[in-house]
C-alpha cells in the first residue's frame, strides 16, 4: 500500500482520467498492493508493475504499468512536468519509488546493468571537464573492461566504431567542451552504443539539437530497433512522434494510453494527455493530418 | 639560482625542504586534480582548518600528559580524516544546508586548535609554523612520513582511477555502472583530507587549499584528459614549491606564503594570456 497516498483514493493532482491503451483502466488505490505482477510477461525487456514516485509527498508517476515490446522504438510523450524523465531515472533506481516493481527482462535493474543502457540530457553533466570524446565514449566500456584492469586495444577500438558511427570518428581526441551541443549529445548516444545494451533508455536525445544530429540520433535509433534492440525516448516534439517512433507511451502523471502509434497516438489521446493545451493539441492535430496517422482532432 | 642550488647540496635542512616539496608535490597533481574537477575545493578547505584542531589537542596531550608517541602530524591525520567523514556525510545528506554546516565545522576546528594552543605550555610560538608552514624545519622523520602518507594517496589515487573519473564526471552514470558513489566520494574526501595534512607541512594550513587547487587549475587551462592534468599539476606544484623555496631562501621570506605567491602568481598570469588571447582573436 501506498504510504503517501493512503489517505485518498483520489487520483493526483495534474492526473487525467483517461483510460490507458489496451482497456487497462487506472487501478483502485486500495487494491494496488495486492496485484501480483503475473500478468506481466517475464521475457518483456521492460516491464514496470504498478509504480508510483513522489517527491517530498507530491506525486510525480502514480501508478505506472508498462510492458515495452521488443525490438520497438518508443516515444514517452506528455506535457512538461508529466514525469517522463522521472520515469526513466525511476525504473533505473536512481530515483526512489514509493511502490512498485521494474523488472528488465525478468530481473531487477541490479542484476542486468549490462543489458540496459541510458542516455541522460545534455545538461546532466559539466561539459568543461579534461576528458576527450574517446574518454567518455570508453566509459560505456568500463563494465566489460573491468574497474582494475587497463583499456586494452580491443576496447579502444570498439569506443572509436561507436563514435564513427555517430559520425565524430574525426574528433575522437578533442575534449568535450569544443564540440557543439549536438556533437556533445552524440558523444552520450555513443557512450551508450559502446556498452552494447539490449535496452536503450533517453531523456530527450533531440533537445536542442541541429539538423544533421537530430537525422543521425535517428538513423541510429532505428539501427537499434532493427537489431531488436528495445529503445525507449523520452521526447517533447509532438509533430515528429508519428514519423519517428513506432510506440508511443503518453505519459501525464500516469499512463494515459500506450501502444502502437498509428492506433494510439489520436487526438482523443493527446486531448487526455495534454488537457486543455490547445496550442499543443493543434500542432499535433495538424501533423497526424500531414502524415495520415491516428484519428482526425 | 645557482647558489641556491649549492646551498641544497651543502646543507641538509634545504635536502630535506626539498624532498618534503617534492614528494607533496605527487599527492598535490593527482588528489588536487580530482579536487578542482570535482569542484569541491571548498570543502577541501574545511577539512584544512580542521586540522589544526588536531595539531592543538595533539600537542596538548604530548606536551601536558607525555603522549609522546601522538606527534602533530598524527594528530593532524586524524583530525582530517574525521573532519573529511564528518563533511562528506553532512554533504551527503543535508544537501540543502551543506555549506552552513561545513562552515561552522571548520570553525569550530580552528577554534579548538587555537583554545588547545593556548593552554598548551609553549606551544604559541609554533602557531605560526603551523598556520603559514616550515617547510625549512622538516626533520628525516617527517620525511618519512611524509613518504608513506604520499603512497597510500597516490595509490589509491591511481588503483581507482577509473571509479574516481567516473564519480567526478558523471556520478549518475558511475551509479549505473554499480560504482557505490557514496563510498568513492568518501574516498575521495580522505584522500583530500591526507593531502591537506602533507601540504600543510610545506605551505601551513591557511595557505594549502591554494597549493591543493592552483597547479590544477593551472593545469586544467591546458589539458584534455584527467591524467595529464595530473602530471602537469604535480610538476607545477613541484616548481612552485622549488621557486618558492629558492626565492624565499634568497630574499629571507617565510618560504609557504612566497610558495603560494608563485602559485598565485603563475595562475592569475595564464588567465590574463588567455584573456589576452581571445581578445587578440575577437
Amino acid at each position: 500500500m501506498r504510504r503517501w497516498f493512503s489517505h485518498t483514493s483520489a487520483a493526483p493532482p495534474g492526473c487525467v482520467e483517461g483510460t490507458a491503451a489496451g482497456g487497462r483502466r487506472p487501478r483502485a488505490v486500495a487494491t494496488v498492493g495486492l496485484a501480483t505482477g503475473a500478468e506481466h510477461p517475464r521475457e518483456a525487456p521492460l516491464s514496470i508493475h504498478d509504480m508510483t514516485v513522489a517527491y517530498q509527498q507530491r506525486p510525480v508517476l502514480w501508478d505506472v504499468d508498462y510492458d515495452a515490446p521488443e525490438g520497438s522504438l518508443v516515444g514517452i510523450v506528455g506535457p512538461n512536468g508529466a514525469g517522463k524523465s522521472t520515469l526513466l531515472k525511476a525504473v533505473l533506481d536512481l530515483v526512489p519509488k514509493a511502490s512498485g516493481r521494474v523488472m528488465f527482462y525478468g530481473q531487477p535493474y541490479r542484476r542486468q546493468r549490462a543489458l540496459v543502457g541510458y542516455v541522460p540530457q545534455r545538461e546532466s553533466i559539466d561539459w568543461d571537464f579534461p576528458v576527450s570524446a574517446l574518454d567518455v565514449v570508453l566509459m560505456g566500456r568500463y563494465g566489460r573492461i573491468g574497474w582494475f584492469r587497463p583499456v586494452t586495444r580491443a576496447h579502444r577500438l570498439a569506443a572509436l566504431d561507436a563514435l564513427a558511427r555517430v559520425g565524430l570518428a574525426d574528433l575522437a581526441r578533442r575534449q568535450i567542451s569544443q564540440l557543439s551541443g549536438g556533437q556533445q549529445q552524440r558523444v552520450f548516444l555513443a557512450r551508450a552504443l559502446a556498452q552494447e545494451a539490449r535496452v536503450y533508455l533517453m531523456d530527450e536525445p533531440l533537445a536542442s539539437v541541429d539538423a544533421t544530429t537530430e537525422r543521425t540520433i535517428i538513423a541510429i535509433l532505428r539501427e537499434l530497433r532493427d537489431e531488436g534492440r528495445t529503445v525507449l525516448v523520452v521526447h517533447h516534439d509532438l509533430q515528429t512522434v508519428p514519423e519517428y517512433f513506432d510506440h508511443v507511451l503518453l505519459l501525464n502523471t500516469r499512463v494515459v494510453a500506450h501502444g502502437p502509434t498509428a492506433r494510439t497516438f489520436t487526438a482523443e489521446n493527446l486531448r487526455k494527455t495534454y488537457g486543455g493545451r490547445l496550442t499543443l493539441l493543434e500542432e499535433a492535430a495538424h501533423a497526424l493530418a500531414q502524415r495520415g496517422g491516428g484519428a482526425p482532432a | 639560482m645557482f647558489e641556491f642550488i649549492e646551498n641544497v647540496a651543502r646543507y641538509p635542512f634545504l635536502q630535506h625542504a626539498v624532498a618534503a616539496g617534492l614528494l607533496a608535490s605527487v599527492a598535490c597533481g593527482v588528489v588536487g586534480t580530482y579536487v578542482v574537477v570535482r569542484r569541491i575545493t571548498y570543502i577541501a578547505g574545511g577539512i584544512a582548518h580542521c586540522v589544526l584542531g588536531g595539531i592543538g589537542i595533539a600537542r596538548y596531550l604530548n606536551i601536558e600528559h607525555g603522549w609522546t608517541w601522538l606527534t602533530p602530524l598524527g594528530g593532524a591525520t586524524v583530525a582530517a580524516i574525521i573532519a573529511a567523514l564528518l563533511i562528506g556525510w553532512v554533504s551527503l545528506r543535508a544537501k540543502e544546508r551543506e555549506d552552513t554546516i561545513i562552515s561552522a565545522l571548520y570553525a569550530v576546528g580552528m577554534a579548538t586548535g587555537v583554545l588547545f594552543i593556548q593552554i598548551t605550555t609553549g606551544m604559541a610560538t609554533d602557531l605560526q609554523s603551523y598556520l603559514f608552514g616550515n617547510i625549512l624545519l622538516v626533520t628525516p622523520q617527517q620525511i618519512w612520513m611524509i613518504g608513506v602518507l604520499n603512497a597510500v594517496i597516490v595509490g589509491a589515487g591511481l588503483l581507482f582511477y577509473k571509479q574516481l573519473l567516473a564519480v567526478c564526471f558523471d556520478e549518475e552514470f558511475a551509479r549505473l555502472r554499480g560504482v557505490p558513489v557514496e563510498l568513492f566520494y568518501l574516498l575521495l574526501l580522505c584522500l583530500a583530507a591526507l593531502t591537506v595534512v602533507l601540504l600543510s607541512s610545506v605551505v601551513g594550513i591557511i595557505l594549502v587549499i591554494a597549493l591543493l587547487s592552483l597547479p590544477a587549475a593551472v593545469a586544467g587551462f591546458f589539458c584534455r584528459s584527467l591524467w595529464q592534468m595530473m602530471i602537469s599539476a604535480t610538476l607545477l606544484c613541484t616548481l612552485f614549491v622549488i621557486g618558492g623555496l629558492w626565492t624565499g631562501y634568497s630574499l629571507n621570506l617565510l618560504a609557504g606564503p612566497t610558495i603560494i605567491v608563485w602559485a598565485g602568481g603563475s595562475y592569475l598570469l595564464v588567465t590574463a594570456a588567455r584573456a589576452a588571447g581571445r581578445l587578440r582573436r575577437a
